[in-house]
């Protein structure tokens, strides 16, 4: 039997490794080599420039922790906009919420939908839905021209080396504060505390967005394929707060099926390690 | 015709590393090993191609065998009877199709807008300036082409001038009608320099203005390190048929480094060949990039990117594309201050910003997602600093008074006088913003109040003003005894 792994240099100095089964898939787009493995351990998986992106054993974290927070801050949410996200599950994720209208996904590169809709069901499966919009084109330009307000930006984004960089700019969040309602507000994955690199990332990112917004706040999941496993978020507002104005019961009540977000767990996330609220602050 | 797919120097260069010559001459890091730190910043790759004239690299001062092939390549490829490669940037190909054209107490015809290089040659050789008015669009507050009944009008009122030196393009990237004034100048015994240092992509691009070897100018500065990617430093000289290259050779030689980098020449080599293979393509690309970002820029509301509709058919005869000038003033910030807003705010350094407009750099090395930056920013900075643009300056020209040459102003005995105090005296330093580095006075010109009010104007916006030894321009140094 072959011995094949896949690994991921989390810092010079640490390789993470998932035995690998084979690989299903491999090509290189216009803006990034794509490829799906499959797993023992984690299933099947996809990566981007060698980056690992989503396993479908852990995916749920992610997902149900970069939607349902702000969902339960503000129940009324009509219309999403979603940028990156080309796995579909954050889609998958918003569905869940009848109340939603519209669903606005702006994912630059078409190839990486086209091969989770291929590969992925799982969470591809979230493109399916009417509400849901794909537009292939730059993140950016399309916040900039929208005339759309929108209540709710989520920016489900690689890291900001290569094409998802610009999701990490001061112009971009300034382009989101516009195209955001009053009630609106903007989630971003906003990178790791723990190693230095990804550090350095989550305090650029944390910086631009205070600049930007009047309220920032930034919690934290458990997701085990992601460097260090301890993953941070971004909530960003203009009025709301995500613990005071937390709807605990009326999301209750709506009872969406989750694996991992709980509205007791939703205060928790926002309480964070000492180490990381320094970083926070010194910024 | 030649093989523009060969470079000789970067082939003979290949050769002496692949040799292995054991280098007892100078410089002294011998490829890089007596300086490790060095070495370890710039490359070992690097470090072991700068090396000094030898016999089978030729010798820049009197090139032999293959810079002269490569400056032959260069010729073809930019259709001229001779290219010399520079080390000393533009500024120095400026100079010497100066020197070579004009001495002591000659006159020599020129737009006010000219680069500082320009007078600085005047200064090294004494010859007059005649400045011709550079017609101001006096909304976007430029300085556009010169006219050619104004050419005309100066030529008759000049007949000893020996040359007449153009802008093609202006740094905003405004093109005079080089081809009517070539053929105007050449009537009358003129002889016909270009600064091309923004137009080096005119002998590629397609649809592109006329470039000054096309028009029948006789000498072109080009810079190859901007639009033409070779590195900083590195630039062309060229000749027309008309010019004794010898003699500019002569010239050259004078001021000119015994030393040449051959990272700095091999850079030209290479540069060329990509141009003669592909700049076709690679301008396409450029243009289309200057013309998206344009597009979307105008969008935005308040910003003015100009483009081929300010072409009049004389004082802007044409207009390159690939430039991305806008205009700032509708917004009320003046264009350094949007200059600096991108480069301290969102991370994005432009080329310049003067008192209304701001030039972003757009060239083959760009990327969509940068332009896309660039475009939300400006966006940005709209939508936050915005503000009443009731005191913004109305730039007017400024017409120089010529008192004496600048050479002869330069030199002579002075004292200094505080900015305030300095109204009626003749000016014998430089002062200018820069970038885009035109003088605001240069030697020899009479200190008028608008001047010393527009140099107040253009500190308070927070323009970098060079020139004078009072390096906070405080002060200036003027004529003893007027």
């Amino acid at each position: 039997m072959d011995d094949l792994w896949y690994s991921e240099y989390h810092t010079p100095n640490v390789r993470f490794s998932i035995k690998v089964a084979r690989q299903l898939h491999n090509e290189k787009s216009n803006y990034q080599e794509i490829s799906i493995f499959e797993s023992p351990e984690f299933g099947r998986f996809l990566t981007l420039d060698g980056i690992m992106m989503m396993t479908e054993r852990d995916e749920f974290i992610y997902h149900e922790m970069i939607t349902h927070p702000a969902m339960a801050v503000n129940p009324d949410m009509k219309r999403v906009l979603v940028i990156g996200a080309g796995d579909g599950g954050v889609a998958r994720e918003l569905t869940k919420y009848p109340g939603i209208e519209c669903i606005d996904i702006v994912e630059i590169d078409e190839r990486v939908v086209r091969v989770c809709q291929q590969y992925l069901p799982q969470t591809a499966c979230g493109f399916d839905d009417p509400r849901v919009h794909l537009h292939f084109q730059d993140g950016l330009k399309f916040v900039r021209h929208t005339d759309a307000a929108y209540d709710l930006i989520i920016v489900d984004s690689t890291d900001p080396f290569g094409p998802g960089e610009v999701l990490f700019t001061k112009e971009f969040y300034g382009s989101c504060f516009s195209a955001l309602t009053e009630q609106g507000i903007l989630i971003n994955q906003h990178e790791s505390p723990f190693y230095e690199d990804d550090a350095k990332a989550m305090k650029a990112a944390h910086r631009r967005i205070s600049q930007v917004f009047p309220g920032s706040f930034v919690y934290q999941a458990h997701i085990p394929t992601y460097p260090s496993g301890h993953w941070l978020f971004g909530f960003a507002t203009k009025t709301l707060h995500p613990m005071r104005d937390l709807q605990a019961q009326h999301w209750n009540e709506a009872k969406i099926r989750t694996r991992y977000y709980n509205t007791d767990l939703h205060s928790g996330a926002f309480c964070l390690p000492t180490y990381v609220k320094e970083m926070l602050q010194d910024e | 015709m030649k093989d523009q797919t060969r470079a000789p120097l970067l082939e003979a260069l290949e050769r002496m590393r692949h040799d292995r010559l054991v280098p007892f001459d100078v410089p002294g890091h011998k490829h890089g090993k007596g300086n490790p730190e060095l070495t370890a910043f710039l490359g070992e790759q690097c470090l072991s191609v700068d090396v000094n004239s030898m016999k089978p690299l030729d010798n820049l001062c009197h090139p032999v065998s293959v810079i002269k092939e490569a400056e032959e390549l260069a010729a073809e490829a930019f259709g001229a009877a001779h290219a010399f490669f520079m080390v000393g940037g533009t500024t120095s190909a400026v100079q010497a199709m100066i020197l070579a054209s004009v001495k002591s107490g000659e006159e020599i015809i020129l737009p006010r807008n000219v680069h500082q290089s320009v007078i600085n040659a005047l200064v090294l050789c004494g010859a007059v300036p005649v400045y011709i008015n550079p017609q101001t669009d006096k909304k976007l507050g430029i300085s556009l082409g010169m006219s050619v009944a104004d050419v005309q009008r100066t030529i008759a009122a000049h007949p000893a001038a020996k040359a007449i030196l153009v802008n093609n393009p202006t740094y905003y990237g405004i093109c005079s009608d080089l081809a009517t004034i070539t053929t105007i100048a050449h009537q009358n015994g003129l002889r016909v320099l270009a600064d091309e240092a923004h137009g080096t992509h005119f002998y590629f691009g397609k649809g592109m203005p006329i470039s000054a070897m096309a028009a029948g100018a006789d000498l072109a500065a080009v810079s190859m390190h901007k639009s033409g990617g070779s590195l900083t430093q590195s630039s062309l000289l060229l000749c027309g048929p008309q010019v004794n290259a010898d003699y500019v050779r002569k010239i050259i030689n004078l001021t000119q480094t015994t030393s040449g980098s051959y990272l700095l020449l091999s850079s030209l080599d290479i540069s060329r060949r990509n141009l003669a293979l592909r700049g076709e393509e690679i301008f396409e690309k450029v243009k289309n990039f200057a013309e998206y970002a344009r597009a979307e820029i105008n969008d935005i509301g308040d910003y003015y990117a100009y483009s081929k509709e300010l072409v009049n058919g004389d004082s802007v005869y044409d207009f390159d594309t690939t430039k991305l000038s806008v205009n700032t003033l509708p917004l009320g910030l003046a264009g350094i201050e949007v200059y600096d807003l991108l480069r301290d705010e969102y991370g994005i350094q432009i080329e310049f910003g003067d008192l209304g407009n701001i030039l972003a750099y757009i060239s083959v090395g760009d990327k969509n997602k940068n332009i896309e930056r660039l475009i939300s920013a400006l966006a940005e900075i709209r939508r936050i600093y915005k503000k009443d643009n009731k005191d913004m300056l109305e730039s007017e020209y400024i017409s120089p008074v010529v008192v004496m040459s600048p050479q002869t102003a330069f030199y002579a005995e002075k004292r200094s006088l505080p900015l305030n105090e300095c109204a009626g005296e003749v000016c014998t330093e430089f002062v200018m913003c820069y970038p885009p580095g035109i003088p605001i006075l240069a030697p020899g010109e009479r200190i008028t109040p608008e001047v010393i009010a527009y140099i107040r104007y253009a500190k308070e916006k927070g323009c970098v003003i060079t020139g004078p030894e009072s390096m906070d321009v405080s002060r200036l140094n003027v004529l003893k005894g007027e």
